[in-house]
């Protein structure tokens, strides 16, 4: 079964993804921001990351940034998933190392196209 | 709806485009046609087909609109693509060096997203840039759709179902909440309403038809004529795509699988006239 770390400081949004991804087949954990979720990944690295842009102690920009500076061999897939939905944030997202980007709001159609996209689907 | 009601609808569907219900079931007819018939002014399904007897045009054109209004996405069915970008255009630009001309015509474009898929994949793999003329004529039956697609503008949930995102920033501009083609991919595409149940002398040599998730809703006989006059407007060497589930093979002898491409098709080889005396 493939794992996926949901972070996000909405409880509901963390809520609907992880019921979307346990339905897809996967096995979900939850992170409320980029320190808890860090933390989460020394523990254990999952498959992939879907990741909230704004969120209190470390942003998801800035959390992108830590996980592709420390670990060394197999990176998880990170897809972004966000109201932060402009071009220039979008640009900032992809040079920072994410695979996708998902402009919420969203819907299990749009989560299931993106994870086609990066080929967990 | 009456079974009569809804015999009558189907029977002028049928007429109008081509599109063959099968089994109809009123609720999902009902469904679609809610709608139009509060546009009209009525309020319920029986005065509303006792008004479309009478032979408003308008109205049943609107029906027909309603009713053959399909899905769509950008990309949609990732393999037909990367038979298009792998083997169908790299063998035709080998026999179109001459001329460097492509034409591609999408049948039933919806509003747009097949097109301008095709448009972004010619675009990347830089036909114009090596100076080959590329023209993408893009029909469906549905004005309202084709209006769409010549706006070229897409909500943030239509770029989101089959657009890599990298595709999305490249190609596309933000316009509010929306996404516009950008400019130079739109000039790629030129759109029009056509019934695929009229005449095809306007379209001449057409190099891939990508007639995709239409056949299937046309009965056997409809879907020989169309795939008949497909075969006229096809050169010797050229290719028709369909979608997944659709084949012209028990309908159409005009037509044979092409090799290692499921979905694609090309002309059939006639068979060679035998000698006499042999």
């Amino acid at each position: 079964m493939k794992s996926c770390l949901v972070v996000d400081d909405s409880r509901v949004v963390r809520k609907v993804a992880c019921r979307i991804l346990s339905d897809l087949g996967f096995d979900t954990a939850e992170a409320e921001d980029g320190v808890t979720a860090l933390e989460a990944c020394r523990f254990h690295m999952p498959e992939m990351i879907l990741l909230d842009w704004s969120m209190p102690n470390m942003t998801g920009i800035e959390f992108l940034r830590a996980l592709r500076r420390g670990q060394a061999g197999e990176q998880p897939i990170v897809i972004f998933c966000t109201t932060e939905n402009d071009v220039a944030h979008i640009t900032e997202a992809l040079g920072a190392g994410a695979n996708e980007y998902i402009m919420k709001p969203f819907d299990r159609e749009i989560l299931e196209a993106k994870l086609a996209e990066v080929g967990l689907v | 709806m009456n079974q009569d009601d809804l015999a009558y609808l189907a029977q002028m569907l049928r007429r109008r485009s081509g599109l063959a219900l099968g089994q109809p079931k009123a609720d999902h007819i009902e469904n679609r046609l809610a709608p139009v018939m509060r546009r009209f002014g009525f309020k319920d399904m029986e005065s509303f087909v006792a008004e479309l007897r009478h032979g408003r045009d308008a109205m049943a054109r609107a029906v027909t609109e309603a009713m053959t209004t399909n899905e769509t996405s950008f990309f949609r069915d990732r393999v037909a693509y990367e038979h298009f970008r792998d083997t169908i255009v790299p063998a035709l630009m080998k026999r179109r060096a001459a001329t460097r001309r492509l034409r591609i015509w999408s049948a039933a474009c919806s509003a747009g997203q097949e097109p301008y898929s095709v448009a972004m994949l010619l675009d990347e793999m830089r036909l114009r840039a090596q100076g080959w003329t590329v023209d993408i004529i893009a029909t469906d039956i549905n004005p309202e759709m084709i209006a769409r697609g010549e706006q070229g503008l897409y909500s943030h949930f239509d770029v989101q179902r089959g657009l890599p995102i990298r595709r999305l920033v490249e190609n596309f501009a933000q316009e509010g909440e929306n996404w516009r083609i950008s400019e130079p991919l739109r000039r790629m595409v030129t759109f029009r309403p056509f019934n695929l149940l009229d005449s095809f002398g306007w379209l001449d040599d057409v190099d891939v038809v990508l007639c995709r998730n239409v056949l299937m809703y046309f009965d056997q006989r409809t879907k020989a004529a169309v795939l008949d006059k497909i075969a006229d407007i096809l050169p010797s060497d050229g290719y028709l795509v369909l979608g997944p589930v659709e084949t012209p093979q028990g309908v159409s002898s005009e037509f044979e699988a092409a090799d290692g491409m499921p979905g694609v098709y090309v002309k059939a080889r006639r068979a060679l006239p035998r000698a006499i005396g042999a």
